[in-house]
């Protein structure tokens, strides 16, 4: 079996593709896990997994809690206030007093693109990114390729149209780096207000001028969250303006492929980005994502902490 | 003491010299300029053979953080650290705390550099009175008292009405205008320049047309008012074009631009590099070129290094948490004289950038090896190659982007006033 030289996962750009490759397949064995009666294996059993979340999380927080413990480790979950970036005790005095406890992988969201690179200077524990401003998010770049290989028995060669605020998703840029690795396209759409400069040198991307191009014969339409608090007044006029233009909704959808996958990283804005009957229809994976996210960050922790099983 | 500087290639672009001569210093004058001089009894000898003689530096943008904010830098660290680059005089931006907003902050400065200092350091003033872009501060007493021109850098006067005003009422006393030309809408929350890299790193760009719209109001407004206006720190294509447009009209527009603008791209700031962030950030490939050929052309008159030395601690956090701002005293010379040797510049037209220009703009009376000027010279060593290192570095800050390269050139000497303040 392949081995997992990094002792961090901060970004799938960072990660080859056969790192990538294995990850996947790490967590598609640990599916099984999941689906027993008594869903817990010793494998990091005397581990400490730290959970420090500096911005808010349900789904991404409560997987990677639920991982660690289907593995044994013992975890801990941290809620500063997101403003002791810029007052009082600084990240990295925060991380080395966690240290100086012993952890053996510190699971991080922050605010701050980048932030994790910082942080990983200053310990000797794993560092795994659970989401860094607009910059990364690799599990759930990893569970969306565990998911539309369910689906498709593989990436490469899959038409996957993302339609949404691509400038501040870190969804959007792992779900580019590692699909781009795997072989896969990547069609984007959204106002140009919310497309970064350059996007498509990021990898095997293509820019399209409206979402029907994007969605047009696509494999995979992934949908992002809008919300008119984040996208502030001056990327676009309204949700429901936006909706009209770049929302998915049964009609828009048939231009994808018949079999198209439709997903989401969540939370869902029903009626902005999605209509329900898309959110609940049948070529919906949404929820499927979730439960692949458990699987996924059960292979992340495992393979952090040496790839070994524990008696 | 009087010292005979013998053998270098003297160059002095103010008078069109550049030969092989000696330079005679008395009593903190130049006494004579010319071949075969011999040292009067008593008279130091300087061998400068190998070496360039030129009129002592001059970096008119360096932020020196006294007083109140000596953690980071104060006069004698920053002069220290000046002479060691090579620089004979410097002018001190007014973000200080307090602001140089009043004549008692200016003289403070001033005594304390001429007591404690190894370099001249010329204060600038702040257009506005604690750079609060509300109201004038009183510019007639700061002038009065010793600056050398009024800016409110680290941000623009947002307000046009009182920047047009600002710009008449500065050019009725003779005191130049330093414009931070940044329209700040559009910087936003932005952290580095807005391109590919910014895409990659997911960190909020600072689009270059930021720069360029604020850098055509500050033209606009001293076309209208028919008033001079110096542009800190230019970084874009656009910002160049558009000054060197105006110039060929007849605004009475200068500008500098610093090193890293000529030297780095945005890609310096991969890996969340914080001693590559800084205001204007850093820009790309295509920017660099128009530097450039801005610097080549004439449209960029000096060389400035926005010398902002930050505390570790203010560094070595989050790039979004990070200040603003590098180091450059001690850099800016090799990285310069790179220029030269890329073929950008004649030697001639660099000096003139690092010398008469700044002193042109500002009224400084130095950048020049005139006989009876004061003897404010530098000797530079064109072919010592050094490793920037940070325990090596005099600046009290080490929040350099170019720690662990190797450079070419240095300065060997510096002399203040006939008197040699640094040797190498």
């Amino acid at each position: 079996m392949a081995e997992f030289k990094h002792r961090d996962i901060i970004a799938l750009r960072d990660l080859t593709k056969e790192d990538i490759e294995l990850l996947i397949s790490t967590a598609e064995n640990m599916r099984e896990i999941n689906g027993r009666d008594i869903k817990k294996v010793p494998t990091l059993r005397g581990k400490t997994i730290i959970n420090l979340f500096y911005e808010a999380s349900t789904r991404t927080r409560t997987s990677f809690e639920i991982a660690a413990k289907r593995l044994s480790a013992d975890t801990v979950n941290i809620t500063p206030s997101s403003s002791s970036a810029t007052k009082g005790e600084t990240l990295a005095d925060t991380a080395l007093n966690l240290l100086a406890m012993k952890p053996d992988i510190i699971v991080m969201r922050h605010a701050v693109s980048g932030a994790h690179y910082h942080l990983a200077k200053k310990v000797t524990c794993s560092v795994i990114n659970a989401g860094d401003g607009a910059h990364e998010h690799p599990s759930q770049g990893l569970l969306d390729m565990l998911t539309m290989k369910d689906r498709f028995g593989k990436l490469d060669g899959l038409k996957v149209a993302i339609v949404g605020d691509i400038t501040h998703s870190r969804v959007a840029r792992s779900d580019i780096q590692g699909l781009t690795k795997l072989g896969s396209h990547i069609y984007l759409a959204g106002p140009p207000t919310m497309m970064p400069p350059c996007v498509e040198r990021l990898g095997n991307v293509t820019v399209c001028g409206n979402m029907k191009e994007a969605i047009q014969d696509a494999d995979v339409v992934m949908m992002l969250r809008i919300q008119q608090e984040r996208q502030g007044k001056t990327l676009m006029p309204n949700t429901r303006e936006y909706s009209r233009y770049f929302g998915l909704n049964p009609e828009n959808l048939k231009l994808a492929k018949p079999n198209a996958m439709v997903m989401h990283p969540g939370p869902i804005n029903r009626g902005v980005e999605m209509s329900s009957y898309v959110v609940d229809g049948d070529q919906s994976h949404i929820l499927k994502q979730v439960e692949n996210g458990v699987a996924v960050r059960m292979a992340m922790l495992y393979h952090v902490c040496g790839g070994e099983l524990a008696e | 003491m009087n010292l005979l500087i013998k053998g270098g290639r003297v160059i002095d672009p103010s008078q069109g010299l550049d030969d092989t001569l000696d330079v005679m210093l008395e009593n903190g004058l130049i006494k004579e300029v010319g071949k075969g001089l011999k040292a009067p009894a008593g008279a130091e000898e300087l061998d400068a053979s190998g070496k360039y003689v030129v009129p002592g530096l001059i970096d008119m943008h360096v932020h020196l953080r006294d007083p109140g904010l000596e953690y980071k830098e104060d006069i004698v660290s920053g002069t220290r650290a000046a002479a060691a680059g090579g620089f004979t005089s410097v002018c001190c931006m007014p973000n200080t705390k307090p602001v140089i907003d009043n004549k008692s902050i200016a003289s403070y400065i001033i005594n304390k550099a001429k007591a404690e200092g190894v370099c001249n350091v010329f204060p600038v003033g702040s257009i506005t009175y604690g750079l609060n872009g509300e109201r004038m501060s009183e510019m007639g007493e700061l002038k009065e008292a010793g600056c050398v021109a009024v800016s409110d850098d680290g941000k623009p006067v947002v307000n046009s009405e009182l920047m047009r005003r600002s710009l008449q009422y500065a050019a009725g006393i003779g005191i130049m205008v330093i414009s931070h030309a940044e329209e700040l809408e559009l910087v936003g929350e932005g952290t580095m320049n807005e391109g590919y890299t910014s895409t990659e790193l997911g960190l909020k760009g600072i689009p270059r047309v930021a720069e360029d719209i604020a850098t055509a109001r500050e033209v606009m407004l001293a076309e209208y008012t028919k008033s001079p206006i110096h542009i800190a720190h230019v970084s874009t294509t656009g910002a160049v074009r558009i000054i060197r447009e105006a110039k060929a009209r007849g605004v009475q527009v200068t500008c500098e631009t610093a090193p890293h603008y000529f030297t780095l791209t945005d890609d310096a700031v991969r890996g969340y590099n914080t001693n590559a962030k800084m205001n204007p950030p850093l820009r790309e490939a295509d920017d660099v070129a128009a530097i450039k050929a801005g610097l080549a052309d004439g449209t960029i008159d000096a060389i400035a290094t926005d010398h902002a030395p930050h505390h570790l601690d203010e560094k070595d956090v989050e790039f979004n948490v990070a200040m603003n701002g590098i180091i450059g005293l001690e850099t800016s010379l090799p990285l310069s004289l790179k220029l030269v040797t890329e073929g950008v510049l004649t030697l001639n037209q660099l000096i003139e950038k690092m010398t008469c220009n700044p002193s042109n703009i500002l009224g400084l009376q130095r950048g020049n090896l005139k006989v009876g000027s004061v003897a404010d010279i530098t000797v530079i060593d064109p072919s010592v190659e050094w490793l920037v290192e940070a325990d090596k570095l005099i600046s009290k800050s080490k929040n350099s982007p170019f720690l662990g390269w190797s450079v070419k050139g240095a300065a060997a000497c510096t002399i203040l006033a006939g008197k040699v303040v640094y040797k190498r």
